[in-house]
């Protein structure tokens, strides 16, 4: 059974130099990516399965100890990530194939293969019990994604690129460097040793070491004021592209940044943590409100969208880490299906911008549904997933009684829903402009896949909040098990 | 720790950040390198003092060096190798687009925000 945690993360790696390979038949390279796309969710779905059975799986990779080897380890936490993410990128998989037919699609025979190797690090990044195969993830993570963001060679991909690229690097050093000062003050970059290790240091290079992991993630997760990247370079993608980088990438930041917080016990970083989240908060959505691209909009919420993440997680309290713990699984999909949305308007109305397209509402209603569901989730309107994410973050700030973090917070959902109402009145009310673009009108066959696909993606975030129940009672004993990580640790360090 | 490593860290840390913040894509490229430089440095300071090459039938585990962070470097280093290469095919790239390897503004910024103010760079492939 431990073995077939490792296919999660080896599989997807193979298969992907596998499609690399027969690139030139397309349909042995499609099959090979839905093929294993589906089969690593599958798993994963098992996986989570058994962890809820019998508790969290720990694999030692190749039979070493763990202060020499690599540790896979699968909790609560990590494996309701896993299932979310895998899924999602299965999404976007089927829509970039009903893409392909036209010109706003991903070269395939790179972004399918590439797409596999991505997700291979997205299932390390999340599985990995220590802190540089975490890096090494990170990196198998960015690599891909500067290829799946750049391949198709054009202007504005080369420019923000470029910025993207650069961004990432230097985070990338930083996080190495961070790992140099960790193994200098305690020897070990085993999380579990660390989390027995890192209490116990003098209390400033404890801090220092968690200010600089701060930066690290915080710049991968796109955080105020760390996040002038990204609203840059995402845009410029192909949807499918940009769709993942979306749904996952930033999200995989927070991630870490939670496991590594709360494992190594930084409950005094706390204040600083909660300034940044209502910073992100407020500065993504003003961002987003002084947009006019659909895209563009939907990046900046990104940044926004972080901010309640961390706002859970600076709380430090067992509701507070589970809010965000619920958020998170409920922001993947989500963000995934805004932005499959957004590339199906660009299909439709040949832009995306708002002053050029209108009217869409009644030529096609449907994809107005699709849009209206998760867009009023973002804004956290009852009864969808993310009213229940919101509500469970502001109830454990009143706990904690910091007012200010729930003003903020009630303010980014307000204008949420404004900058949301924005797109709807440029996109789905009044009139196509007479100088709009041209639609480009794709087969009916991909239209159908991709519509397919983005109902799919809808459909998994509502049924986020149908089983809102069910999840929240794991987010809660998730973040139990996160606050108190003596159960990972003696899971890998018996 | 050696204080020449420290000090090897540092100066290749400070020569990184200065070229990173270039607008040329080239020496962008070799402020990477040169910041990747300076964390292989670190971590292998951060492995301890050097002793004799850490290989099991040769030297004894007290007088060998840490293999940890060697190891880790290795890592560290191929994946930094693979990242300039690919850096470097960006600033082709934008070579043959633009004819120069500079860094542009972001279209959307400048259409919202304004103009930017002249700058050197600006002026200079103007005259290009």
């Amino acid at each position: 059974m431990s073995s077939l945690v490792a296919v999660i993360v080896v599989g997807p790696l193979v298969m992907a130099l596998a499609g690399l390979l027969l690139q030139r038949h397309a349909a042995v390279r499609d099959t090979i990516t839905v093929g294993s796309l589906a089969a690593v969710t599958g798993l994963s779905g098992w996986l989570l399965a058994a962890v809820e059975r019998d508790g969290t799986v720990v694999v030692h990779v190749g039979g070493w100890d763990p202060g020499l080897g690599i540790v896979l380890v699968a909790d609560l936490f990590a494996s309701l990530v896993l299932v979310v993410s895998l899924a999602s990128i299965l999404i976007v998989e089927l829509f970039a194939i009903g893409q392909r037919g036209t010109s706003w699609g991903a070269e395939p025979r790179v972004a399918g293969p590439i797409l596999l190797a991505l997700t291979a690090g997205v299932a390390l990044a999340i599985l990995t019990g220590d802190l540089f195969t975490l890096f090494v993830a990170f990196e198998l993570i960015l690599v891909s994604s500067y290829v799946l963001l750049t391949h198709q060679g054009q202007r504005g991909q080369i420019r923000s690129g470029m910025t993207y690229v650069a961004m990432n690097l230097f985070a990338s050093t930083l996080f190495l460097v961070g790992v140099a000062f960790v193994y200098a003050a305690t020897g070990t970059v085993n999380l579990a040793l660390l989390a027995e290790r890192i209490p116990d240091l003098d209390g400033s290079t404890r801090i220092g070491i968690g200010l600089w992991f701060f930066v690290v993630f915080g710049t991968k997760a796109a955080v105020f004021p760390l996040f002038s990247w990204l609203p840059d370079s995402y845009p410029t993608a192909p949807t499918t592209i940009t769709a993942v980088f979306a749904g996952l990438l930033t999200k995989i930041g927070v991630y870490a940044l939670i496991r590594f917080t709360t494992l190594t016990a930084m409950d005094d970083l706390g204040p600083v943590i909660l300034v940044i989240a209502g910073a992100s908060m407020l500065v993504g959505v003003a961002g987003a409100l002084a947009q006019d691209d659909v895209k563009r909009i939907l990046s900046f919420h990104i940044v926004s969208q972080i901010g309640y993440m961390l706002m859970g997680l600076g709380l430090f309290t067992v509701a507070g880490v589970a809010g965000a713990v619920f958020f998170l699984i409920h922001q993947i999909p989500l963000k995934t299906v805004l932005f499959l949305v957004g590339g199906l308007v660009e299909e439709e109305s040949g832009t995306s911008a708002l002053d050029r397209v209108g009217g869409l509402a009644r030529r096609r209603p449907l994809l107005a549904a699709l849009f209206a569901l998760p867009a009023l989730s973002l804004a956290g309107i009852p009864p969808l997933s993310g009213f229940v994410a919101k509500l469970s973050l502001v109830q454990a700030g009143i706990a904690e009684l910091s007012t200010p973090i729930v003003v903020v917070s009630l303010v980014g959902s307000a204008l949420t829903l404004l900058s949301m109402a924005k797109i709807w009145l440029g996109v789905f009310w009044g009139r196509m402009p007479d100088d709009g673009a041209t639609p480009r009108p794709a087969r009916p066959r991909s239209r159908r896949l991709m519509t397919g696909a983005t109902a799919a993606g809808v459909a998994v975030t509502v049924a986020v909040a149908v089983l809102a129940g069910p999840l929240w009672h794991m987010s809660e004993r998730a973040s139990t098990a996160l606050v108190d990580p003596a159960g990972y640790v003696d899971g890998v360090v018996p | 720790m050696s204080l020449a490593l420290l000090f090897a860290v540092g100066g290749l840390a400070g020569i990184g950040t200065y070229l990173v913040t270039a607008r040329s894509m080239s020496r962008i490229v070799l402020g990477f390198s040169m910041l990747g430089h300076a964390a292989v440095v670190a971590l292998l300071a951060a492995g301890g003092p050097a002793g004799e090459a850490p290989l099991a039938d040769r030297s004894a585990a007290e007088s060998a060096s840490n293999p940890l962070p060697q190891a880790l470097s290795l890592t560290a280093i191929v994946i930094s190798f693979g990242l300039t290469l690919f850096l470097l095919a960006l600033a082709r790239r934008q070579q043959q687009l633009s004819g120069d390897d500079l860094v542009e503004d972001d279209l959307e910024d400048v259409r919202i925000g304004g103009p930017p103010r002249p700058r050197r760079g600006a002026a200079r492939r103007e005259a290009a």
